[in-house]
């Protein structure tokens, strides 16, 4: 490939110092500056690492009026102190945030891939991308010798399975090193719509091609070709075990073999992430009610056995290390090769598909009607390929059928597609729409929310039943778990802060099924817990599923098995192995509380985080049509009679709705109540200055965002 | 195939074989460090020893681990990142690791502790 140099950078190549570079990288495509700015003390003891850089960096980047197109808007792409070790399963996230396209606020998404732990041991702890570029461009970081360039990008192609593998294949110093480039792209639909990903790839080895892991949620995919990026690319062929310089290699390794050990024992009989990675959950859900059938109408139907787990294990090729980093044996990224779609411009091709993990076999199967295996695999690929979201895209579909199932939408609206349920022909005519930028994928790639306007408006739909049934929060489209049955779960989704994603808190079995949680109180404690828990992995660079995806085999007779109090404190050790900084289970928790009310500021600066933002449609709550109500009638007339104390017999089904609405929607406000409370937050919703003071993000600037709002 | 094979009945538990190992592939005498471990705790001892099954080459995420011609399971340490999931993942614990030494180690059936074997307890078979 003839490519322009338009700019480059030199730096000094130094080692990784307990976990920490102490610079960051900043790029701005604009005016082709590229320079590195320092990581100060401040950002290591308030920020930690990892999503805590990138939000500083970002706020320090846009300003209060910044939309997703703007200039100044960043894409900033951090590691964490822990990222990397090749010797912990989980340990090689990057997480990327950008002032979101869907949600105008920040979106956060952890994703595996090569990319970080290269990027970070070329020398980053952070990259800042600001500024919109003149011509197609690549970034490309060469780790080994400590240059940054700018080069012009030419190329034609733009989708993901065949731009990382040919930029793997350019900017590899021969065959036997493909392994040490990774590349972050996205694909020809990111030109065109919002609910779009960031492709992050690693060399397979085995089976000699590059795999792909998304940065998924909230549109990262458009933020970053409408900066004319095509690509950032990193080279970096140095990495050993100890490449962290970490202050107690030993304990990072031990606590790594034990849990190795661990999964090695247990995987086969606890989630099988090995045979099936976390499509696992299908049958699992579907038992329990709480597969999304339909746009989250139900959680169960007779033909999800078509989804069922072995279908996949089927599809998946056995026996093969997937692990999306060094070092992960937990391997649950599977991938279906030599698959050949039926559809597209690569019908009749033989590729490699990542997944369907479960969000994706839920999202892009069973929620919008399609039972079918191979068919989920193949609106996986396209979605991967062109960079669309599959957990967005599966919503979208879903709300757009219902649309068209309910007359709101028909065949001359939707250009002749016929978007009944099932119709899995449809779905991937949207996909290939959306790509080539025509049609009425063109509409639903804009996500449920501008759907829900556009449908009112130009075709005269019901905007109360548009709410109810659009599955969105903020902006952004639910991920895949009916939450009709747990409160908690309701207030989960839609009290995570960038929109209803299930990372800050999954607690439908701790509440609906296990009923450990019965109060609001407990309720609250647990939505406090989890989401600062869960942040702390942002922060380090690390994957959620080695936490709680394998448990240690005495871990039912723990006093909080939820939490899994063993893997917690390997957590603990292994942060201090690296860092050599003190920390114990309270102060994880600070470092997370900290960046977390960061980002809700952050949140309410750019326009949302108040509690009129906080509101779930009706469907994430209870039944919003007879139909819903009438399929578990029996279970919402007990509920009237034993916890409402109203006896329905001889009302209406739409009389019960009203009351059982009723009843359910004043249960969400009192658990928001409750919550708010224990996080510290005002009843809008605002954190409160003494709370920020206490927890140490009382900085000026933050203060000064609060108090606009208080 | 190539294969240290093991005869407990035989040994006499002299650790010589341990010895032998890590005298080669470490510099220093440590049982530690040793591909053959000895376990005189048992009667007969337990001889733990790699038998070249290759599950361990299945894992190794960067085809550090392979399967030579003949049959031996060999380490290359230039590719090896120490994660030690091939520690996890061998069968009979005889991919081992030691304090201090970041990539693994496993027996590759060279024969050297054979020759330190005075009960004639362990021995090299060709097939």
């Amino acid at each position: 490939m003839n490519r322009k140099l338009i700019a480059e950078f030199k730096y000094d190549l130094a080692p990784v110092i307990r976990g920490y570079n102490n610079r960051s990288l900043y790029i701005n495509l604009s005016t082709n500056e590229i320079k590195q700015k320092p990581v100060t003390d401040l950002m290591i003891d308030k920020f930690v690492g990892g999503k805590g850089f990138d939000l500083y960096l970002m706020w320090h980047g846009v300003k209060d009026d910044t939309k997703w197109d703007s200039p100044e808007n960043e894409i900033c792409i951090s590691f964490g102190p822990l990222c990397g070790n090749t010797s912990y399963p989980g340990s090689g996230k990057s997480i990327v945030t950008t002032i979101s396209p869907l949600t105008g606020i920040p979106v956060d998404c952890n994703v595996g891939g090569h990319f970080g732990p290269y990027a970070k041991f070329s020398g980053w702890d952070a990259i800042e991308l600001q500024g919109i570029a003149n011509e197609e461009i690549i970034v490309y970081i060469d780790g080994d010798r400590g240059i940054v360039q700018i080069l012009s990008a030419p190329d034609e192609e733009i989708n993901s399975h065949i731009l990382a593998e040919e930029l793997v294949k350019e900017f590899a110093d021969d065959e036997n090193k493909y392994q040490f480039v990774s590349v972050v792209s996205s694909g020809k639909a990111a030109d065109n719509v919002l609910i779009t990903c960031l492709n992050f790839s690693f060399w397979d080895k085995r089976r000699k091609v590059a795999r792909l892991k998304q940065a998924g949620r909230g549109g990262t995919g458009s933020v970053f070709r409408h900066k004319k990026i095509k690509a950032m690319v990193v080279k970096y062929s140095g990495l050993k075990v100890d490449s962290n310089n970490p202050v107690d290699v030993e304990t990072i390794r031990m606590r790594g073999l034990k849990l190795h050990r661990e999964i090695e024992a247990g995987d086969d009989t606890q989630n099988r992430m090995h045979q099936v990675g976390t499509a696992h959950l299908m049958e699992i859900m579907n038992d329990y009610d709480l597969l999304p059938i339909r746009n989250f109408k139900y959680g169960q139907a007779p033909e999800a056995e078509g989804l069922h787990s072995r279908e996949f294990k089927q599809l998946f090729t056995q026996g093969m290390p997937d692990g999306c980093w060094f070092g992960c044996s937990l391997s649950c990224c599977k991938g279906v090769d030599n698959f050949e779609p039926r559809t597209g411009p690569y019908k009749g091709q033989k590729v490699c598909v990542d997944g369907p993990e479960y969000e994706t076999a839920a999202g892009c199967g069973s929620n919008i009607g399609v039972f079918n295996a191979r068919d989920v695999v193949e609106i996986n690929f396209y979605c991967d390929t062109y960079g669309v979201d599959t957990i967005s895209f599966g919503t979208s579909t879903a709300f757009a059928m219902e649309c068209y199932e309910n007359g709101i939408l028909n065949k001359e609206r939707t250009g002749g597609l016929e978007l009944t349920w099932g119709n899995a022909d449809a779905a991937l005519e949207l996909l290939h729409q959306m790509a080539r930028g025509e049609g009425f994928g063109l509409i639903v790639g804009q996500g449920v929310r501008k759907m829900k306007q556009i449908f009112a408006e130009k075709y005269g739909a019901d905007p109360n039943f548009l709410q109810d049934i659009g599955m969105e929060a903020k902006g952004l489209e639910y991920s895949q778990y009916l939450s009709k049955e747990s409160l908690a779960q309701q207030g989960g989704y839609t009290l995570a802060l960038k929109g209803p994603q299930h990372d800050e808190a999954w607690l439908i079995f701790m509440d609906m099924v296990n009923n450990q949680i019965p109060t609001f109180k407990d309720k609250a404690e647990a939505l406090h817990y989890f989401p600062m828990f869960r942040t702390w992995f942002g922060l380090q660079g690390l994957c959620k599923l080695p936490w709680n995806d394998i448990e240690p085999a005495d871990n039912a007779e723990t006093d909080e098995p939820a939490k899994v109090p063993e893997h917690v404190q390997n957590y603990v050790d292994i942060y201090k192995a690296i860092t050599g900084k003190p920390l114990d289970k309270k102060t994880l928790i600070e470092q997370s509380e900290r960046v977390y009310n960061f980002q809700k500021v952050f949140c309410l600066r750019m326009g949302k985080g108040r509690r009129i933002d906080d509101v779930p449609p009706y469907r994430a709550v209870g039944p919003v049509t007879e139909e819903e109500y009438l399929s578990r009638q029996e279970r919402y007339d007990k509920q009237l009679k034993e916890k409402i104390g109203i006896n329905p017999e001889g009302k209406s089904t739409q009389e019960k709705m009203e009351i059982l609405r009723n009843y359910r929607e004043d249960q969400y406000q009192q658990l928001i109540d409750a919550v708010y409370d224990r996080k510290g937050w005002t009843k809008e919703g605002v954190p409160k200055i003494e709370h920020l003071q206490k927890i140490g993000m009382d900085l000026p600037e933050v203060i000064e965002v609060v108090k606009r709002f208080i | 195939m190539k294969v240290l094979r093991t005869y407990p009945d035989k040994c006499i538990t002299c650790h010589n074989c341990e010895a032998a190992c890590s005298k080669l592939y470490f510099k220093e005498d440590n049982p530690e460090k040793s591909c053959i471990v000895i376990n005189e705790e048992l009667y007969p001892p337990e001889m733990t020893v790699c038998n070249q099954c290759g599950i361990c080459a299945g894992v190794c995420p960067t085809l550090a681990l392979t399967i030579n011609a003949q049959g031996v399971v060999i380490l290359n340490k230039s590719l090896c990142i120490g994660c030690l999931m091939c520690v996890a993942a061998c069968p009979n614990n005889s991919m081992r690791y030691a304090k201090g030494v970041y990539n693994p180690f496993k027996c590759i059936a060279c024969g050297i502790c054979t020759k330190s074997c005075p009960a004639e307890a362990i021995e090299i078979e060709t097939a």
